[in-house]
């Protein structure tokens, strides 16, 4: 190893050109090396399934659930039409993320910039943080019935306190030199808190709502799980309850798509709002 | 003694609590007076508690004894009529330079027209010109100092707090920077108390040059600089009386120094 790195002063004269080449040949080498992954995996999956191993009727079957998505796009599935059942969960978990978000900032900023009222409240809040939340989906259920209304309770439940806790942390470690500048400067504590602590604080918050619209999720679903009249959740408590595996792992992926679908919009945003941050190395 | 000074500090003593719940004395029985339009450049250990001093001026914190005063008016809170220019980057990473630049004259209420013209104006005169619309981390760390110097004298302080402003940049940088400074200072009268590690730095620009000691900081001795202004920053240092000057506080400061060094 060492001889070859010695006997080739030449390195330094590559044109930049042959770099740039060599980067593309190995973003494709690992674009192709992820697709045959995936060709593994569910080939495996299929001729498992053929060959006997793999027992469709717990496990399905990837050609399955293929023809089940198939059939549910062409002909609706047994609750009704699949655009519905996506939209009314889309609706449930968009409207409980944007409430839980916006209360889940506001919180955070509050308590982050009041030293009061974050002693008396921190407590509770990680009372509150540390109760698995899913288990009020039951509570909303009864009390704001069948409707999208406990859904949404539960989603902004599941939003809120992701969002809060790292509002509040944002606030806490924002740089205190860049706020005693912007107090020599002439800010007012109103101004100090929209032009220094909110932009500071703006990173965690973005990050937090990343992953919180995947709790927006799997507070929305879980919740049609519990009870419902529609929605992706019902639509797979329904599959599980007449044996479908196929049906399950159809709306599974219908769901990852939303999901995908959301955290690149995500993505977009937070690219808008950061753009004075130097560029990071992508992680990809 | 009739006119007021720009600075008074008092007796002043600043303490901290460490972490493992002993007393630091950073600060002990300071006396320092600076009158208007007077430049005055503090020079000591590192650690010893220059940067504590100008944090008591501006307000940003409170002595534990003694009387810290604005023209003879106790300093309570963050003073209009201070600027300070910080030993770390402390200008918004977030806003471009012209709206770094305009958030003083913004933050006290000047329209927003107004603001950007005399941001414009500012950003000339520290030769950023062609950078309005960049943001922090696209510039040099000699640019991002201009930003903050251009941030503090656009709100025309009357008082001038800077922290080691120059010690990140190369020597032509900090020189062109310096002259910039005599020249900003020239127009503005202002009364500077400027921190630097540097003692040349500090003979070169200020009237008066105190040396502190190891902490608790008090002042060692005060040494007035009778060179002529205007003073050439690039051939000053070379100059008999300059070097004999920096002979005489440089073995002040060397035995402060020492004294630190023996001491921790
Ligand atoms: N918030 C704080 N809490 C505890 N100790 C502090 C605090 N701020 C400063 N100190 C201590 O006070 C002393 C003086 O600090 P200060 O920053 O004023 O030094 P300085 O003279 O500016 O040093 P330098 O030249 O390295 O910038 C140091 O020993 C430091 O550890
Ligand atoms: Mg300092």
């Amino acid at each position: 190893m060492a001889e070859t790195a010695i006997t080739k002063p030449l390195a330094t004269e590559i044109p930049v050109e042959s770099l740039a080449v060599r980067m593309r040949r190995r973003a494709r080498l690992v674009l192709a090396l992820r697709l045959a992954v995936l060709v593994v995996l569910i080939a495996g999956w299929e001729f498992g399934v053929r060959f006997g191993w793999i027992d469709p009727f717990f496990f399905g079957q990837p050609s399955g659930i293929v023809l089940k998505l198939i059939d549910w796009f062409q002909n609706g599935t047994s609750i009704g039409p699949l655009w519905k059942q996506i939209w009314v969960t889309i609706y449930e978990a968009g409207a409980g993320f944007l409430i839980g978000a916006v209360f889940g900032v506001l919180c955070g900023i509050a308590l982050g910039r009041n030293r009061l009222l974050s002693d008396v409240f921190s407590i509770y809040i990680k009372v509150a943080n540390s109760i698995p939340r899913v288990v009020l989906g039951s509570i909303f259920i009864v009390a704001l019935g069948l409707g999208a209304a406990s859904k949404i309770a539960l989603a902004v439940v599941m939003v809120f306190f992701v969002v809060f806790a790292n509002a509040f942390q944002g606030v806490r470690e924002a740089d205190k030199n860049l706020i005693a500048n912007a107090r020599i400067l002439g800010a007012s504590p109103w101004q100090l808190t929209t032009s220094v602590v909110i932009p500071s604080a703006l990173s965690w918050i973005l990050a937090s709502l990343h992953v919180s619209f995947g709790f927006a999720l799997v507070g929305a679903i879980v919740g049609e799980f519990l009870g419902a009249r529609e929605g992706m959740g019902l639509l797979i408590a329904t599959a599980q309850g007449s044996f479908d595996s196929n049906g399950v792992f159809a709306a599974m992926i219908v769901i990852a798509v939303v999901a995908l679908l959301a955290e690149w919009l995500l993505t977009t945003l937070e690219n808008r709002l950061l753009t004075w941050r130097p560029e990071t190395n992508a992680g990809e | 003694m009739t006119s007021p000074s720009a600075i008074e500090l008092s007796h002043v003593a600043r303490r901290f609590v460490t972490p493992s719940g002993d007393v630091l004395s950073a600060l002990e029985d300071f006396d320092l007076a600076i009158a208007p339009g007077e430049f005055c450049a503090i020079v000591g250990p590192t650690g010893c508690g220059k940067s504590t001093t100008l944090g008591l001026i501006a307000g940003l914190a409170k002595p534990q004894a003694g009387r810290v005063t604005l023209f003879d008016a106790p300093v309570d809170g963050v003073d209009r009529r201070v600027g300070f220019v910080f030993q770390q980057d402390a200008v918004f990473p977030w806003r471009d330079v012209l709206h770094n630049v305009m958030a003083g004259p913004l933050f006290r209420g000047v329209g927003k027209a107004e603001a950007e013209a005399q941001a414009r104006d500012w950003i000339a005169r520290v030769g950023l010109k062609g950078f309005e619309h960049h943001h922090p981390h696209q510039l040099s760390g000699g640019m991002r100092k201009r930003v903050a110097l251009a941030q503090t004298f656009i709100n025309n302080p009357q008082v001038l707090l800077m922290d080691e402003p120059f010690s990140a940049l190369d020597v032509q940088t900090r020189e062109l920077m310096q002259e910039e400074l005599l020249q900003l200072w020239a127009q503005a009268k202002s009364a500077v108390l400027f921190v630097t590690h540097d003692l040349d730095e500090a003979i070169l620009l200020a009237d008066r040059v105190a040396v502190l000691t190891t902490r608790p900081a008090r002042v060692k001795s005060v040494h007035s600089i009778d060179l002529p202004r205007p003073r050439d920053v690039a051939t000053l240092r070379y100059d008999e009386r300059f070097i004999a000057i920096a002979r005489k506080i440089n073995d002040d400061l060397r035995e402060e120094v020492l004294r630190a060094r023996a001491g921790h």
